[in-house]
């Protein structure tokens, strides 16, 4: 047989070999097949392995990928990265294999008498820049606005702030992870003063319980998964899934707990009310490193334009917050939780026990939530009324759904109240920046202004002008499209897509930008642990397709602002980064210089004398540390966590008579959000050709509703028809319909409802009322 | 010529009994998974009757609990 791995037949074979993978991805939870990618290459091809990050996700696997005449031919698990160890999930491993799409943008489009023509790069940002600064001219600088994503690199991002906060002047720049995790950015600044998690992976070889909150990870982080599998069949720890519907998850687990959509917070209280009965409170850790505090309630859902919402935190004692929690005993919050008060003492005496360590992992199923900062301030109690936290194999961890939604969007800090190092509303981070980007301190706004759906309400109601948006889809990914698709064709407003794909979102576009894929430029990302990891440009991108920080630099530089980016074309990346570090510098967040992250295979901050901090704010491992005590919360200025006191409230829309279904939407493993990469992936296409509709079985059958029929999913917002799932991929409890959202032909998010969290912006995909018919 | 996939499920604890019997085809491409009982099994035979004779052997393999087909191609050598 011919050996060359780009003959067709080896190709095939290949294939053929994918499939069987996706196939056993789809039905055992976490399987992994660690040296599949070597089992395909020829013993005599002749690769050269680049490092660098998986693409897909926010777990930051580290890949190889093998470059044969210039071209990415192969994909492998980095033996060296200690997030992945070498394995992959059938996303990360099949990954390259989009870029050669026969639809990839490789020349920018502008959009004339309604078709689009292709047209010279440097020609299409001039038409960018002169439309910006017209805007600007005409309408004022806040009517132009700029969409960025957790896809973007830590420079690209570093750019987009330091362009609209520095040179423009405006806060109009938010970002896709506002979708994601801003309700566990909010969750950590309220609980500890400072962003992300405490812990890290490592803490899997350590935990003796795993407790999942509304959380799919055999689905979403299958290779954490399937470390915390090996961990189960190694040590004998404990998987519990605690979640509104029955997964991949669910089945591998030891236990699985069902619970009614919203009572979450309910239950999570009454753990705590169990805690405090049985005197399972760690009291000398509490004392010394915990306060009290309540904030307002009834906040209301964002619903209307222009909702505003500010917390009036105010300190409590513990005393008070006993008295709070006897609303949440087992016995009352099983009536509406469904949760058996067996199983909610169960969850508690986990927790209680002094001799387990524990970890609960938690990613949209919490933060997608109107109460989604509560939900986080109350799973932080559990672990601190239990002291069970910043230590090895103790501790709660946020996880990210996107490559950098850490590093970027919340590190660089793409979002509208953001800064590099801080907040606008600080004067002192507004100084800090104003000096490093060597401009007036009063240009850079000490407003927030738009937060993701604001500003695509503001879009719609005509007060942005123009939007530029880059690696992120939002006409499929946001909630509500059915209002925000037609805002964005409205003349009012002029769009820039810039992206490697043709998307929805490109089809309402007056200019489409070819953004170069990530193996096709330098760059960094940050994933969920604190991992900061480099990599450098593998193969050419195709035609004109250009890394988004350069296009940024290049309109920047027509606009007038050039001696704000004097940053070379072949070293970009590499002085941005040097210039953004210059914001993190200390022992609190300090970032691994640019050498060490090239021999690296990803570095965990605070880096300091050369050491990664694995846990912060406990003595032993963090040299920030500095109250003289085992803990130091130290984002808190006394040092102190917060226990906050945060009620069960009922969702903004909740099954009524016309609507009496839950609709809950999410993911699953073949796609990665919304399919604009993963189905262009032929295998993980033919595995998951289409979206569905999945019903309870005792549902089904009272509707008289089988497997692959057509239903109408409808809300107050819009519908939408799609094929029913019965006992397939997963289970909804009865009452409730799931609908994941990758598909771009059934748009699930006409459907949704754009209710959000008023703490930290980030709308609840996982709550609406539908009916549902035969279509 | 026919390219075909499979998974193949071992009888408990015969794992790595059932990966040194299919990697004695010559026509059997096997790549276990790491953490579950599950082989990915490609088959490459020059004609449909090659085939059907292979998956015989193959479902005669004592250690063979299951086999299930994923995909199968048809198509002329490169």
């Amino acid at each position: 047989m011919n050996k060359s791995v780009t003959n067709r037949r080896s190709f095939i074979k290949k294939m053929a070999m994918i499939s069987a993978m996706t196939a056993a991805a789809t039905m055992f939870p976490g399987i992994l097949f660690a040296k599949e990618q070597e089992e395909g290459i020829p013993e005599d091809a002749n690769l050269d392995w680049k490092k660098g990050p998986c693409r897909f996700c926010g777990v930051g696997c580290g890949i190889l990928v093998g470059i044969e005449n210039g071209k990415a031919v192969a994909v492998k698990g980095d033996p060296n990265s200690s997030v992945n160890k070498g394995l992959l999930c059938v996303k990360g491993y099949h990954q390259i294999m989009c870029i050669q799409s026969k639809d990839r943008l490789t020349h920018a489009l502008v959009k004339k008498n309604g078709k689009y023509v292709q047209t010279p790069l440097n020609e299409a940002l001039d038409i960018v820049a002169n439309k910006m600064k017209d805007t600007i001219s005409e309408h004022g600088k806040d009517a132009v606005a700029m969409y960025t994503s957790g896809q973007s690199t830590i420079p690209e991002g570093y750019v987009a702030s330091k362009f609209m906060k520095g040179a423009i002047g405006t806060n109009n720049l938010d970002c896709n992870a506002r979708l994601c995790m801003a309700s566990a950015v909010t969750g950590f600044l309220t609980t500890f003063g400072t962003d992300e998690p405490m812990g890290c992976y490592e803490d899997i070889d350590h935990a003796d319980y795993f407790i999942t909150w509304g959380n799919n990870m055999a689905e979403m982080h299958p290779v954490l998964f399937s470390r915390m599998l090996e961990q189960k069949s190694q040590r004998s720890a404990k998987i519990i899934d605690f979640a509104t519907r029955t997964t991949r998850s669910s089945l591998a687990s030891d236990r699985s707990i069902l619970f009614e959509p919203q009572t979450d917070l309910a239950v999570a209280n009454a753990i705590c009310y169990e805690i405090i009965k049985n005197k399972w409170v760690n009291n000398s850790f509490v004392e010394k490193h915990c306060n009290f505090s309540k904030g307002l309630t009834n906040m209301g859902y964002g619903l209307e334009d222009n909702y505003k919402f500010t917390d009036k935190p105010e300190k409590i004692d513990f005393e008070a917050y006993k008295e709070f929690l006897k609303d949440y005993s087992p016995e009352k919050v099983s009536r509406y939780s469904k949760v058996s008060v067996r199983d909610i003492k169960y969850l508690a005496a986990i927790y209680g026990d002094p001799n387990t360590k524990i970890v609960s992992y938690w990613c949209m199923g919490v933060n997608q939530h109107t109460r989604g900062t509560w939900m986080n301030n109350l799973i932080y109690n559990i672990h601190l009324l239990t002291g069970k936290i910043s230590q090895p194999g103790n501790g709660p961890f946020s996880l990210t759904g996107q490559p950098s939604a850490c590093g970027t969007a919340r590190e660089v800090g793409t979002f509208t109240h953001k800064l590099p190092h801080g907040v606008v509303m600080n004067p002192k981070d507004r100084e800090m920046a104003a000096k490093i980007w060597k401009v007036p301190v009063e240009r850079i706004p000490a407003k927030p202004t738009y937060h993701a759906t604001e500003m695509f309400r503001a879009v719609d109601r005509g007060d942005i002008k123009f939007i530029w948006t880059q690696a992120t889809n939002p006409l499929v990914s946001l909630p509500k499209t059915s209002r925000y698709r037609p805002g964005m064709e409205k003349k009012s407003c002029f769009v820039v897509v810039s992206d490697v794909f043709p998307t929805p979102t490109s089809d309402v576009a007056d200019v489409i930008l070819p953004a170069s894929w990530h193996i096709e430029k330098d760059g960094l990302y940050g994933n969920s642990e604190r991992r900061t990891q480099h990599w450098n440009k593998m193969v050419d991108a195709p035609g004109e397709a250009t890394a988004d920080a350069w296009m940024f630099i290049e309109v920047a530089k027509r606009m007038g602002y050039g001696d704000l980016f004097p940053y070379s074309k072949e070293n970009h990346v590499e002085e941005i980064y040097n210039e953004y570090r210059q914001f993190h510098e200390g022992t609190k967040h300090g970032l691994a210089p640019l050498e060490v992250l090239k021999k690296e295979s990803g570095v965990i901050w605070p880096y300091v004398e050369g050491k990664s901090t694995q846990w912060r704010f406990n003595a032993k491992y963090d040299p920030a540390c500095s109250n003289g005590e085992d803990f130091d919360f130290y984002g808190k200025p006394d040092g102190k966590a917060i226990i906050w006191q945060r009620p069960f409230e009922e969702a903004p829309e909740k099954p009524d008579q016309e609507y009496p279904f839950w609709l809950n939407t999410g993911r699953v493993i073949e796609h990665w959000h919304t399919g604009s990469m993963t189905r262009r992936i032929p295998v993980l296409h033919q595995a998951m050709p289409n979206a569905y509709v999945e019903f309870h079985p005792d549902d089904a059958k009272s509707l008289g509703i089988s497997n692959g029929e057509n239903i109408k999913i409808t809300s107050r917002r819009g519908s939408c028809t799609l094929p029913a799932s019965i006992n397939q991929r997963g289970l909804p409890t009865k009452g409730q319909v799931f609908v994941p959202f990758f598909d771009e032909n059934m748009l699930i998010n006409d459907v949704t409802l754009d209710a959000f969290c008023p703490i930290s912006k980030e709308p609840d995909y996982k709550k609406c009322a539908v009916k549902v018919e035969k279509a | 010529m026919p390219v075909k996939s499979y998974l193949a499920i071992p009888l408990e604890g015969k794992k790595d009994e059932l990966i040194s019997a299919l990697r004695n085809f010559e026509q059997c491409e096997v790549v276990p998974a790491k953490n579950q009982d599950v082989l990915a099994l490609v088959t490459d035979t020059p004609n449909q009757k090659v085939e059907e004779v292979l998956k015989e052997k193959i479902e005669a393999i004592n250690s063979l609990k299951l086999l299930s087909l994923v995909s199968g191609f048809n198509t002329p050598y490169n």
